[in-house]
């Protein structure tokens, strides 16, 4: 598994086949990055469970705070990681306890641990590092083009109007579009020197 | 299932422009509007919050000006791009990001005289204080940085004289001095040279000019490399501190690898509001469609007029990289082998009296002050736009007293020639 470059169908099939995420790391203050992803993909229809020991009592968009995955009373398809790279081993380590044990484990967008995404993937889960689930559901659906992204993708197809709440065309097949391979090796260098 | 990468053509035709949700219309709508209507309460509030994608108001976004940014950041290679009012607007923009009053820009002295003007003048007035240095001599730049450098300026393939610069040397400066690079890369467009495989942080460009292509739409555009990272040294207070403007966001953690772009639409844009007129971005737009043709016919032609030039007895001199003997042609060769541009210059042996009277004396060439439209153009530079600067700095921006600028267009190059032959012999 190449974890410096995805194919979009990888990161397709997982953002189409999970149905339930717990974030760890979720913060109920508005402006950081996380409460941003947690909204977006709630709107977007995922089951979203906030994780954070800091909050529990409080509730993110009605959904109850757990203080770990331990706590989730149900199962679930993807852990999204919004902790530094120093603190991924720990989660992977817990959410590989998990019964049935979870499909995909994502790290948020400048974190990464190769060592845990091995063992992730030896228990036969995919992973996903250094990205933002937001930002690669508004890449394939285009939604992201709104704000002059570079989707990576080209498209002949007509997309369902979006509206809130519903599913955008993740579906649509779509040939590759521009490159960025000057920001990923910018990045692999960053993760590499810290 | 590995995704297939298109090409460069293909990116021009269709990067950014998919058929519109609503009515199904191919080519991209142009969305005359000011403003977009809001789902609800909760809808507005996550989009003047930058929580959601979306359209608010023509000043900070429009449908029509994504897909042309989009398609640049595609071509470019790019992270994603922001449309602005015009090439000016971008620099305006671009360094609103990164400079406070005191900070300082190292910037090529060869530049387009406009940009001359903007830095030395209309910038100094905001504390920014600019360092010249010249691209042929790369330690120039080097002995030019200070603990106040925020940034390094340069033109890949340079006005008015098309010389091309050494873009990775001067990347390897900025990157020893942890600032970013910009390159106005107006004249060679992507499809000559992309700088961000040779090491830009940032790409600007005036989309007036062979992007747009037909001389008849202004337009700037700043795309964001996605390569820099804002917040190491705290250098960068607009990209790594809270915002205020927004709620205490930061916009590189939020926005990641293209926090610039996002940067300078809700910080600049925003605020400044040099916005694109959404007309303005369809007719760039549709130009972009036909670069890759158009800049290769350009530079063809362009080359078998400096190759007439560089024989013809009132001629002292053709700067030209994309001629064997040019000082440029080695670097032109590793930057842009596929031609050196449309834009260069040539000395009359006449000196200043000469260049006026060639002007008047052509019957095809515009006599305009524009470069990259289809049309052949001409301009004396230290008449016109180099005609601020004095006598010295004249001569090392290139713009020297006996010296015209060609921008050759489109046209059939026997016809370009003759013209120029006519009105040599006049």
């Amino acid at each position: 598994m190449n974890h410096d470059a995805y194919d979009d169908n990888y990161i397709r099939s997982i953002l189409n086949n999970v149905k339930s995420i717990a974030m760890v790391g979720a913060s109920p203050v508005n402006v950081r990055p996380s409460y941003f992803a947690f909204k977006y993909l709630a709107q977007r229809g995922y089951d979203m469970i906030p994780v954070n020991p800091g909050h529990v009592g409080k509730a993110l968009m009605g959904k109850p705070f757990v203080a770990s995955l331990a706590d989730i009373d149900r199962p679930i398809d993807m852990i999204d990681i919004f902790r530094n790279s120093s603190h991924i081993m720990p989660v992977v380590e817990e959410a590989l306890k998990l019964s049935p044990l979870p499909k995909v484990i994502w790290m948020q967008l400048g974190a990464r641990d190769d060592a845990a995404a091995e063992k992730a993937e030896a228990a036969g889960l995919k992973v996903v590092m250094n990205r933002c689930p937001k930002i690669e559901y508004g890449r394939l659906s285009s939604e992201i083009s709104w704000m002059g992204v570079n989707s990576r993708t080209l498209s002949s197809k007509r997309a369902p109007i979006p509206t809130q709440g519903m599913r955008l065309s993740l579906n649509r097949t779509s040939f590759g579009g521009g490159q960025t391979a000057a920001s990923d090796r910018a990045a692999k260098n960053k993760t590499e020197t810290t | 299932m590995t995704d297939r990468l298109p090409g460069f053509s293909t990116l021009a035709v269709h990067a950014g422009a998919q058929p519109d949700p609503t009515t199904g219309a191919r080519a991209t709508p142009i969305y005359q509007t000011t403003s977009f209507v809001f789902n609800d309460a909760d809808h507005a509030a996550s989009l003047f919050g930058l929580q959601a994608f979306g359209n608010i108001y023509t000043r900070i976004g429009n449908p029509t000006n994504a897909v042309l940014e989009e398609r640049v950041a595609a071509l470019e290679g790019g992270t994603a791009a922001l449309a602005v009012a015009s090439g000016h607007a971008a620099q305006l923009v671009v360094l609103q990001q990164l400079l406070r009053p005191g900070d300082e820009i190292i910037a090529a002295r060869k530049l387009y005289g406009g940009s001359i003007n903007q830095f030395t003048h209309a910038f100094k007035a905001f504390g920014w204080n600019v360092a010249w240095a010249d691209p042929d001599e790369i330690e120039s730049f080097e002995r030019a940085v200070t603990p106040h450098t925020k940034a390094i300026f340069i033109e890949s393939i340079a006005n008015p004289a098309g010389s091309i610069t050494d873009i990775e040397a001067i990347a390897a400066v900025a990157r020893k001095a942890g600032v970013p690079l910009i390159v106005d890369n107006t004249l060679a467009s992507p499809y000559l040279i992309k700088p961000i495989d040779h090491g830009a942080d940032i790409v600007v460009h005036s989309l007036t000019k062979f992007l747009g292509g037909h001389g008849n739409s202004l337009g700037g555009i700043i795309v964001d490399a996605g390569t820099f990272d804002w917040s190491k040294d705290n250098k960068y207070p607009m990209l790594s501190e809270p915002r205020p403007e927004y709620h205490g966001i930061r916009i590189q953690e939020t926005f990641g690898n293209f926090a610039f772009a996002i940067a300078c639409r809700v910080l600049g844009l925003r605020d400044l509001g040099p916005a694109l007129s959404p007309f303005n971005a369809f007719m760039i737009l549709t130009g972009i469609e036909t670069l890759p043709l158009r800049m290769q016919k350009h530079c063809d032609n362009a080359k078998a007029v400096a190759e007439f030039l560089s024989t013809h007895p009132a001629v002292s001199a053709v700067n030209y990289a994309g001629l064997p003997g040019d000082k440029y042609n080695a670097l032109l060769r590793k930057y842009a082998p596929k031609g050196a541009g449309a834009v260069f210059t040539f000395s009359l042996k006449g000196g200043y009296d000469a260049g006026v009277n060639l002007v008047s004396n052509l019957k095809l060439f515009s006599h305009l002050a524009n470069v990259g439209d289809t049309r052949s153009l001409v301009i004396h530079p230290a008449s016109t736009t180099h005609s601020q600067l004095d006598d010295a700095a004249k001569v090392k921006s290139g713009a020297a007293p006996e010296v015209v600028r060609l921008s050759i267009g489109i046209e059939d190059k026997e016809d370009l020639i003759a013209d120029l032959d006519q009105a040599l012999r006049a």
